[in-house]
């Protein structure tokens, strides 16, 4: 059984329809540590040796958050900038993190095809979560490709609902390692394997 | 009542309280019936410590239901109360002139005069405010809808009995024993016609009225600026008191007038206040007319004759009964509220006891008739706990419908999530704060100077003594969530953090300290969160001087940021381990002690130091080390960019 981490970030929880629901399931999930940033940190006062001591903890870091800017909200740069430490997370003596995996769990309002070269925001996610996934693999970590919850901004609540269940069974999968890994290494986004394994 | 004898009855009346009402209640019989059966325990009937004077003293007594319907009209604002006039007149009305029309008319096929049948049912429509209000206020009934329109009854009958009290001479039929009556002449008014006691009755109300707005709250406030809280007593007392004789001065009912000063007063800031010291006195009285009630219940007479005074109390209670259930349909109470609401009232009042008296003294009533009526409806009045204990066991789980709805807001107080003792500097930040983002907040205050300045501002504040348990529980600590401590002296925080951890273990105390001696302490009573005052303020001091020195804004204010959740976690640390090292030392060496652990404590945080994420000097070191040919790489993913 892996044990997941889940580092979320949104600063207004409470206007939010979908990443509210989320949580609320992971938080129902044993095994799975929810890390809510905001919540811990209002004021940006990263405790470093506390987040450390997590990722210590853990084997698959799910960093969740909506898309914004495309790029994460501020505080997880914030995270990344005190927590990843030369001779800690990475350089020759930082071996800290070695092996862990690291998914992006993120929601965008646009659709799927607004995020492709060409259409409204001309790169794909894969290519806007570049710096991400050089920042994991600097940390000799293994970055998945992101499982993303595309159009939440077209969603109503059935679908809203439904997001959540996948995303439940989802992290379940995870953390009981019923995820071909190995398989899913190359394709530009989680979801297709993860349509796969809650149909079969 | 002689020198020691009055100490003697005292003793008696005390003692029987003590030990019957503790033991009713443990027997869930509520506190009204504990009282009543210790009057009968030391009754003439019971234990015999009392004779005829508990007739006497009902009427003493009596001035705890002026009392408390002084506390309720507190209670009650004046929208409320006008919303309400509808259930008063037409409910209460109704319900007087069925009811006693009904009884009029039993007496008058038992074969009385219609006069006689008319006193008597006039006599029996009243209900009794002093048990049905004690009675549902401690079950907490009275702010439902049953418990609403048993108020407006009660509150309409305590009008009616004016005009009752003016029509029974006209009603009798031998000679007025005017001996006894001279009580009536007493009165300004008596000599008066008729336009000048209906034109001294308003003036009365209207002098009530303006007082309470315009010469009341100004004498409370100078009086309350003494800060002697015994005087602030005299004074509530004083105010009651001299309400009431103006109104029997001028022939009304002292409960009505004292209950219209209470509503004038229901939006000052005095209002807790007067509540918490007016409370004991009411409580107390109300106790004594209860054991007096039942003290007097003849019970030679029951037992001469059971089955009349039985069937008298048993035809009393299901005429009333009858009565009052088809108009709570008629006015459209729930199936389960119109219960209550029969079950609550269907007794005969203590003003029947008075209006017997007055009704044989102007000759309208025999005591052939008044003996047994008199027996009955103390009786009645004894039946009324168990009629509600009855209706809660037994009629609702059956027939009441199941209560899925929350209770409905409540419309007599608004009960604010949060209250804040104390609205100097520190608190009236927090309530200004909590206000800016719509939480509502209420404020209670010990300087009343300053409570007259925040209410010019349009503030909530209340003035008291934030930690009497009284004034607390008035203030709506039952039901707020959080309670903000902002008292000016660590005593009085901690006498407040005792008072609330007792009696309101669900508060979250959010409690400012002045020096971590304080909060050390605050922690050891058990408060969670404790606000060092001096702590942010210093640290940003810290950060200036940082700054002034030519450190970076932002460096200069996490790294007081780190250094305040250092502190904080220092404090802790300290907490833990306060057994260890206190015991043998002087408070001023343990003080000292304490700063040595925390400055200590200091050097051995690693947090306190330049954080290390944004310092590429190691970065720097490495990529020197490795050679220019690997150089491109290692920083590409750190922070060094903003760096050299």
């Amino acid at each position: 059984m892996a044990r997941l981490l889940i580092l979320f970030a949104h600063p207004a929880l409470e206007k939010s329809r979908v990443h509210r629901r989320l949580i609320r399931e992971a938080q129902a999930i044993e095994g799975v540590t929810v890390n809510d940033l905001y919540e811990e940190y209002p004021d940006f006062q990263i405790n470093v040796q506390r987040e450390q001591a997590l990722l210590l903890d853990h084997d698959l870091i799910v960093l969740q958050h909506p898309m914004f800017w495309y790029s994460t909200p501020a505080i997880l740069k914030q995270w990344q900038d005190l927590v990843l430490e030369h001779g800690w997370a990475y350089g020759s003596r930082g071996n800290a993190l070695r092996g862990k995996l690291v998914l992006s769990l993120i929601t965008t309002g646009g659709g799927e095809a607004a995020y492709q070269h060409g259409g409204f925001n001309r790169y794909t996610i894969a290519e806007l979560l570049a710096p991400i996934a050089q920042t994991v693999r600097l940390c000799k970590m293994e970055y998945l490709p992101p499982y993303v919850i595309f159009g939440t901004h077209r969603m109503d609540e059935d679908a809203i609902a439904m997001a959540a269940a996948r995303y439940r069974r989802l992290l379940l999968a995870l953390r009981d390692d019923r995820i071909d890994l190995a398989g899913v290494n190359g394709s530009p986004v989680l979801n297709p394997a993860v349509a796969m394994l809650l149909e079969g | 009542m002689s020198g020691e004898n009055w100490l003697f009855q005292a003793f008696v009346y005390l003692a029987a309280a003590v030990v019957a009402v503790p033991l009713a209640k443990r027997f869930g019989l509520g506190s009204v019936l504990g009282y009543l059966l210790a009057g009968v325990a030391i009754g003439p009937f019971g234990l015999g410590f009392v004779g005829q004077e508990g007739e006497d003293l009902i009427h003493v007594a009596e001035f705890g239901v002026v009392m408390m319907l002084f506390v309720v009209g507190l209670e009650l604002e004046p929208a409320l109360l006008w919303r309400l006039r509808g259930p008063i007149f037409a409910l209460g009305g109704l319900q007087v002139m069925v009811t006693a029309f009904l009884a009029a008319a039993a007496a008058l096929a038992l074969g009385l005069l219609w006069q006689e049948a008319l006193a008597v049912g006039l006599i029996l429509s009243l209900s009794s405010t002093a048990i049905v209000l004690q009675t549902l206020n401690e079950k907490g009934l009275l702010r439902g809808e049953g418990g609403q329109s048993s108020f407006a009854v009660l509150l309409f009958q305590d009008i009616a009995v004016i005009p009752m009290l003016a029509v029974f001479p006209l009603l009798a039929t031998h000679g007025a024993d005017h001996d006894a009556a001279s009580h009536a002449a007493t009165t300004w008014t008596a000599g008066m016609p008729p336009w000048a006691q209906t034109l001294a009755v308003l003036g009365a109300v209207a002098a009530v009225v303006l007082a309470g707005r315009f010469l009341i709250r100004p004498a409370l406030s100078a009086i309350a600026r003494t800060r002697l809280r015994e005087l602030f007593t005299a004074a509530a007392l004083l105010l009651v008191i001299g309400i009431a004789l103006l109104m029997t001065q001028v022939g009304l009912s002292p409960a009505l007038g004292t209950f219209l000063a209470g509503v004038v007063l229901a939006n000052s800031e005095y209002r807790h206040e007067l509540e918490s010291d007016i409370e004991p006195f009411k409580g107390l009285l109300l106790g004594l007319f209860f054991i007096a009630v039942g003290a007097s219940i003849d019970f030679a007479l029951i037992v001469a004759q059971p089955l009349l005074i039985a069937g008298l109390v048993l035809a009393i209670v299901a005429l009333k009964f009858g009565v009052l259930f088809v108009l709570a349909r008629l006015f459209r109470l729930s199936f389960d509220q119109s219960m209550l609401f029969a079950f609550a009232l269907p007794q005969v009042g203590e003003f029947a006891f008075v209006l017997f008296s007055f009704a044989s003294q102007e000759g309208v009533l025999g005591a052939t008739i008044t003996g047994p009526l008199v027996a009955a409806v103390a009786l009645s009045m004894a039946l009324t706990p168990l009629l509600l204990l009855v209706n809660e066991r037994l009629v609702q789980p059956r027939f009441g419908t199941p209560r899925q709805t929350e209770r409905e807001p409540d419309a007599i107080d608004e009960h604010h999530p949060v209250i804040i003792a104390g609205f100097g500097g520190f608190g009236s930040t927090v309530g200004r704060l909590l206000k800016a983002n719509g939480v509502p907040t209420t404020v209670l205050e010990y300087d009343s100077d300053r409570v007259d300045l925040l209410r010019r501002l349009g503030l909530k504040v209340f003035y008291g003594d934030a930690s009497r348990y009284d004034l607390l529980a008035s203030a709506g600590a039952g039901e707020a969530r959080l309670l903000v401590l902002a008292l000016d002296t660590p005593e009085r925080t901690l006498e407040l953090v005792h008072t609330a951890r007792r009696h309101f273990p669900h508060l979250q105390i959010l409690a400012r300290a002045f020096d971590w001696g304080d909060a050390l302490e605050l922690r050891a009573a058990g408060v969670d969160h404790v606000y060092r005052e001096s702590l942010d303020t210093a640290a940003r001091a810290g950060a200036d001087a940082m700054r002034l020195l030519g450190s970076r804004a932002y460096r200069a204010v996490r790294a007081a940021q780190t250094f305040v959740h250092h502190d904080e976690a220092a404090l802790d640390e300290l907490y833990q381990h306060r057994h260890d090292f206190s015991v043998y030392l002087s408070e001023a060496r343990r003080r000292i002690e304490n700063l040595e652990r925390i400055m200590l404590a200091d050097r051995e945080d690693r947090s306190l130091e330049h954080d290390a994420g944004w310092d590429a000097e190691s970065l720097r070191e490495e990529v020197r080390s490795i050679g220019m040919s690997r150089a491109p790489t290692a920083p590409g993913g750190g922070v060094s960019g903003q760096d050299t």
